[in-house]
């Protein structure tokens, strides 16, 4: 039972008490606070009141997984696999930890939990889920989910996941997120009594669909074109990383069969024989090595992939802006177009199609009581209209300003990451190297002393 | 694992490894049975064509530099005891000749000696392909028991789309000039008037010399007796011969399977480096999307160009040393289990001869002789063959241990150039945390 990559456990620093909101706020009415603080945090009774919780230091790991058997929605046997979520809270003083709580969850309370954030956290980059299906698979690597390598890379990427949301100074309060590491049962209807399935925005899903927006906020647009660009070289590279691999498994496994050989062969010679032999020996070593060197490079990808997936997060955030904004051009549209028409209405001149105008036309005027009538309701929903995009902008700029700051967040985050992803890569070929060098070394001492 | 063999590893198709080949290498056309010439278009009828076209005269009896061979001693390296060398062999300048009935490519010859029975100190000639397989012919109709080196195959008929492309012809002249060195290198064969002819003669001297031999007609008449007999000749085999036997079939049989998987590295060598061409790029690719992380991006990718250089030098070195070395030896195993026919034959021949003796009441007296010939005949074969069974054992041992020594060293050495590489980039990236670090704390 490994850790993840990044070697540690990753500890939770106690968690500020203040509410994340800002102090700057602008002195807007009280709904405006109301928003802004639900946006910061999630919504009042989303997050975590037990903050005596995230005082200690919290120790989170996925240790185990296990296979079981059971019955899906449709009364049909399913097998699946469940994983073992263990919580240790550290005491300050003497470093020790003592479990806390312990539960088994399977990979689609993950993804359940997971969707409830991108629902409820629009603004944040939430951190990505492991691979549901096993993907640029060299062809050593099985693709089959039940393989119990794979199994195990899955295991360290949703440690990785739980460790990321412990992390993130927003997701990290969030009752569902507390829920889901210490209520086993239970815990899915409560998920699903938040009704996040609801407020989902369908449109979200609908990635092909082009809203046009006709100010697009540039930084936007420019995150939007880096997360294409992320997300294309790093499968690209991932790619061609794993048919590297093939080869290079095939240059090392082929020497294997000299070992094979050499062992025959020195079974007829005499003073060669016993050269032979150990040489044959080490390039049975050397053709063995691969496997726990291509094991390791496999940790590389998964890492990478990480932020490939995280590159679909970082969109999902600009197409929440982008839907925010449509959102706010059609309801200004909306306004705008009300505006004129009471203007019209109330001037006399008909400017804009309405069917009443038009019946009006064919059918005669109007009675001014009807016309009355007709100006008070619009002058109704004008102040109405005007209300809700006053708290549109502001939930708008919001929105872009919470987002933004973790859009920072998160560039340092992908930046320190990846750097150290990339050492460790370098420090997997010196390695490689290391060993090469030493098994060729030996062999041919085997082979001069032939 | 010490001394233990793994038993066959269920990958064991990728290698091209798995079922024994019988002696014969697979990758060329099955080598004609030794006794028999192969009839082919380059043969004896178009021989009237090439003599007359001066074309393909390119015979120079120009002596060359005034290097006298002594002082050549001192400067050229070989593998026989240096001191006594007196014939040096080079075959290089592959030409192409174009006829309006073949084409085909003839090598310049150059030798320098300081041998009494030459006439000169040195010569240049050329010679083609069937010149070569020629003085095989003469050296093993000569020494019928004697390892004759082996000469490369006709062609290749797997995987090549004409027969003079580049490499091919390079790797054939190599393969020529190691032909006729070891015949210069070897005791008794050295001396081998029809070697001295290869050597030395026009090419008008060298067609006519040819014709002196026995003919055709009369060759092939020696082989359907030579087959006939053959198999008595090993129900009588003495046991040294036997084991020899046994050595031979078992090393023909691994040799083969080092041959095969030999090329089958070089291929996924290849295969690797043309994968890590494309490796190296999509790390700049994704570098211009960056700005923290390009120079780690853009170092990454120089070392991946540099280890795929290393690995393309590897490569290199493989098809230099290992690869011919132990196809040579693919050959020379063939080579060998002709001599043992050979010497089966010769023995057989003694054998039916007693035979016919136990049988035969007349002309006993003469059957007697004849036996007495034969037996001598037989001793002498026999000999020669053990005799120069050992120096080729030695000769192989050497060879081989050479051979993979030099790829161990391609590949420690290769490691060492990949970790240099690795190694100052890793340095140049604590380097700069270290740098970012400090600069945190002012």
């Amino acid at each position: 039972m490994e850790q993840a990559p990044s070697g540690m456990v990753r500890q939770l620093l106690p968690a500020p008490q203040e509410p994340l909101g800002r102090a700057d706020a602008e002195p807007e009415a009280a709904a405006g606070e109301e928003a802004e603080r639900e946006l910061a945090e999630g919504p009042a009774d989303r997050t975590m009141t037990e903050n005596n919780f995230w005082l200690k230091k919290i120790e989170i790991s996925v240790s185990e997984a296990e296979k079981r058997t059971g019955r899906n929605a449709m009364n049909m046997q399913e097998t699946y696999t469940a994983y073992l979520i263990e919580t240790r809270s550290v005491e300050h003083s003497d470093g020790q930890s003592a479990l806390t709580d312990s539960l088994w969850r399977r990979y689609s309370e993950f993804e359940l939990l997971r969707n409830y954030l991108l629902v409820f956290y629009p603004h944040v980059v939430v951190p990505p889920l492991p691979e549901k299906r096993a993907e640029f698979v060299w062809h050593k690597l099985s693709a089959d989910n039940m393989d119990p390598d794979f199994v195990e890379r899955r295991r360290i990427g949703l440690e990785n996941f739980l460790l990321r949301l412990a992390s993130h100074p927003i997701l990290c309060r969030d009752k569902i997120f507390y829920l889901f590491l210490t209520q086993e049962g239970n815990w899915k209807e409560t998920v699903n009594e938040t009704g996040f399935q609801l407020k989902a925005d369908s449109r979200l899903k609908a990635l092909n669909a082009t809203f046009r927006v006709k100010n697009p906020d540039k930084r936007f647009t420019e995150l939007k074109h880096y997360s294409d660009e992320l997300q294309s070289v790093i499968s690209h590279l991932l790619r061609v990383r794993a048919r590297v691999a093939d080869r290079l498994y095939g240059v090392y496994k082929v020497h294997g069969n000299y070992g094979r050989v050499f062992s025959e062969w020195s079974a007829i010679e005499k003073e060669m024989g016993d050269g032979l032999q150990s040489a044959g020996h080490h390039m049975d070593v050397y053709a063995a090595s691969i496997d726990d060197i291509l094991e390791d490079e496999e940790h590389y990808a998964d890492q990478l992939k990480e932020y490939l997936f995280y590159a679909e997060a970082l969109r999902a955030v600009c197409r929440k802006h982008e839907l925010m904004q449509y959102d706010l051009e059609m309801a200004a549209q909306d306004l705008a177009s009300k505006k004129q028409q009471c203007e019209e209405l109330a001037t006399g001149t008909v400017r804009t199609f309405s069917l009443k105008g038009m019946t009006t036309k064919l059918f005669g005027q109007e009675t001014p009581e009807q016309r009355e009538a007709r100006i008070k309701v619009l002058e109704e929903q004008i102040s109405e209209g005007e209300q809700q995009l006053k708290s549109k902008n502001l939930e708008g700029r919001e929105f872009v300003k919470n987002a933004w700051a973790d859009i920072e967040r998160f560039k340092e985050q992908k930046n320190h990451d990846l750097k150290e992803a990339l050492i460790s890569y370098a420090v997997m070929q010196i390695s490689m190297c290391k060993k090469g060098i030493q098994v060729w070394t030996n062999a041919k001492e085997c082979f001069s002393k032939m | 694992m010490e001394g233990e063999r793994r038993a066959s590893p269920a990958r064991g198709e990728r290698a091209g490894g798995g079922a024994p080949p019988s002696g014969s290498s697979g990758s060329s056309a099955p080598p004609p049975p030794l006794e028999v010439l192969d009839l082919d278009e380059d043969e004896d009828d178009l021989e009237v064509f090439s003599k007359d076209a001066s074309l393909m005269d390119m015979n120079s009896f120009s002596p060359l530099m005034p290097t006298s061979p002594l002082s050549m001693i001192n400067q050229i390296k070989f593998e026989d005891e240096p001191e006594l060398k007196d014939l040096f062999i080079t075959v290089d300048e592959p030409e192409s000749h174009v006829t309006t009935i073949e084409t085909f490519i003839t090598y310049r010859i150059v030798t320098k000696t300081s041998r009494g029975e030459f006439d000169a100190s040195e010569f240049e000639v050329r010679r083609r392909y069937q010149d070569f397989l020629w003085l095989k012919g003469k050296l093993e109709e000569a020494h019928p028991t004697l390892i004759i080196p082996p000469l490369p195959e006709k062609f290749i008929v797997k995987g090549m789309v004409e027969r003079f492309n580049d490499d091919f012809i390079e790797t054939r002249r190599k393969a020529l000039h190691k032909f006729l060195n070891r015949i210069a290198d070897h005791p008794t064969l050295t001396f081998n008037e029809d070697f001295k002819v290869f050597l030395t003669a026009q090419a008008w001297e060298l067609s006519s010399h040819k014709k002196q031999g026995p003919g055709l007609l009369s060759r092939m008449g020696q082989t359907a007796r030579a087959v006939a007999s053959s198999l008595r000749g090993v129900k009588n085999r003495p046991e040294e011969f036997m084991d020899m036997n046994n050595f031979i079939e078992t090393f023909s049989q691994k040799i083969n399977l080092i041959d095969k998987i030999s090329q089958r590295i070089y291929k996924e060598e290849r295969d690797y480096f043309e994968e890590m061409k494309e490796y190296g790029p999509v790390h700049i690719l994704w570098s211009a999307s960056e700005e923290v992380l390009v120079d780690s991006l853009k170092g990454i990718a120089s070392c991946i160009d540099q280890c795929g250089k290393a690995t393309e030098k590897r490569m290199f070195g493989l098809s230099e040393t290992l690869l011919p070395v132990v196809h040579e030896y693919v050959l020379y195993s063939e080579m060998l289990m002709g001599v043992m026919k050979r010497r089966d034959q010769i023995q057989a021949e003694l054998d039916s001869k007693v035979e016919a003796l136990t049988y035969k009441k007349a002309d006993t007296d003469l059957l007697t002789e004849e036996i007495g010939k034969l037996e001598d005949k037989v001793e002498c074969a026999n000999n020669a063959m053990k005799a120069d069974w050992e120096r080729w054992k030695q000769q192989m041992q050497s060879d081989i241990k050479s051979a993979f020594t030099d790829l161990a060293e391609e590949n420690v050495s290769y490691y060492e150039q990949c970790l240099a590489t690795w190694e100052s980039f890793l340095t140049s990236q604590t380097n700069r945390h270290l740098e970012e670090a400090s600069e945190e704390h002012l």
